[in-house]
């Protein structure tokens, strides 16, 4: 039962406490760039899992064999064995959303949230604490872009996954699909979610 | 001409941090002040600089000829870890002082998803070698000029009264956002 709960907890925590784009600020650079609409934000969103998981199942099972100088090279590798079949499953499948995509698919390499699992947790934990660590802060991660891409898409043109929500009620801000509207939302995000959590403490 | 053009679009049109998100993480955390973020900014463009120019080799005369393509994210990542290596050790013997103020900011630029970004941007716009060439010092030149800029407001807010929950993070994706719609009227200078 206690391994049951410490498993829960082990993934809820991607969720809130330490979601890795509202708490620890990691993975910015897809976060920004691709959360123009909220397909593009799901579909970064769901590469970036599937990279996330799979390297963290496969470091944290040959842990062992890997010497500890050489550990950062070897994750980057595996990972980087993953992302590229993500990017070939994806521009063979989606090529739409591939090519909107563009270079950010290969860029998950450097994804710091992907390197940072593995080295904060893959490499000193069973292979199912792994996995679950992995979709736990996965779910927080597409969650966060999610919530970023929806109001942008919302704001910025006045859709949501491509159907008209708004009614024309709200004239749509050219400014959130742009650049300058990805830093704003993100920093307006990042203050509410602290804003909750200071709340959440209090009461 | 193309190799101004180039040069330009990468410092300013389409600067690296403010247009293209790339090397964020550096950008948010290390420039508080100015003269660190100077030399964060100048090792950066010399990395940057040895990448574009190692990358465009590699994918010129082993990938392409040898039909290897699917290799390309493994040899980029390799290349840029080794050559990081490399400049910490060359920077090391000859200035052991500079090794020193930088300290732990140095591999970490590997991570850095602006030097990947070069490697791979460069690779998928066909640039020639001294297109990359001026691409790999344009970038790195833009990237400087974004953290020295953040660093120099965020030392003047340090005196600012910030509401709490945006204090860090918060305010610092706020002016970044500023400064983007800023360099947006930069776009006028390219017609392309």
């Amino acid at each position: 039962m206690s391994e049951k709960t410490s498993l829960v907890k082990n993934f809820s925590k991607g969720l809130w406490k330490d979601n890795p784009v509202f708490k620890q600020l990691l993975g910015m650079c897809p976060t920004l760039a691709v959360t123009n609409t909220a397909l593009n934000g799901l579909a970064m969103g769901l590469a970036t899992t599937f990279v996330l998981v799979c390297s963290s199942v496969i470091v944290s099972l040959v842990k062992d064999l890997i010497p500890r100088q050489v550990r950062i090279a070897s994750y980057i590798v595996i990972i980087a064995t993953f992302v590229t079949m993500a990017d070939m499953v994806m521009a063979a499948l989606y090529p739409a959303i591939s090519a909107e995509l563009g270079p950010y698919v290969p860029l998950i390499v450097v994804n710091c949230l992907i390197l940072s699992r593995q080295e904060a947790f893959a490499s000193k934990n069973s292979v199912v604490s792994s996995f679950v660590d992995a979709a736990g802060m996965s779910a927080g991660f597409v969650l966060a872009l999610l919530a970023l891409s929806a109001t942008r898409e919302i704001f910025g043109v006045g859709e949501l996954f491509g159907f008209a929500v708004t009614g024309g009620l709200i004239r749509p801000w050219l400014i959130m699909v742009m650049p300058g509207g990805a830093f704003l939302t993100l920093g307006v995000l990042v203050g509410l979610a602290n804003h909750i959590s200071s709340k959440l403490r209090v009461s | 001409m193309e190799v101004i053009l180039v040069f330009i679009s990468a410092v300013l049109v389409n600067n690296f941090v403010l247009t293209y998100f790339l090397g964020i993480c550096p950008f948010l955390n290390v420039s508080n002040r100015i003269d660190s973020a100077f030399s964060l900014g100048m090792a950066t463009t010399f990395v940057m600089t040895l990448t574009a120019v190692v990358s465009w080799l590699i994918n010129h005369f082993l990938l392409i000829p040898y039909n290897l393509p699917y290799l390309e994210y493994v040899s980029f990542i390799l290349v840029i870890a080794s050559l990081v290596q490399l400049v910490e050790m060359f920077i090391q013997r000859v200035s052991p002082a500079l090794y020193e103020t930088l300290g732990i900011f140095l591999p970490l630029i590997t991570t850095n998803c602006a030097i990947l970004g070069l490697a791979l941007f460069a690779s998928l716009r066909n640039y020639s070698f001294l297109e990359t060439l001026s691409f790999g010092i344009g970038a790195g030149v833009g990237f400087t000029l974004a953290i020295v800029i953040m660093a120099g407001i965020r030392e003047e807010l340090e005196f600012a009264d910030i509401p709490k929950p945006f204090k860090g993070a918060g305010i610092t994706l706020l002016i970044a956002g500023i400064l983007a719609m800023a360099f947006m009227g930069f776009a006028g200078l390219l017609s392309v």
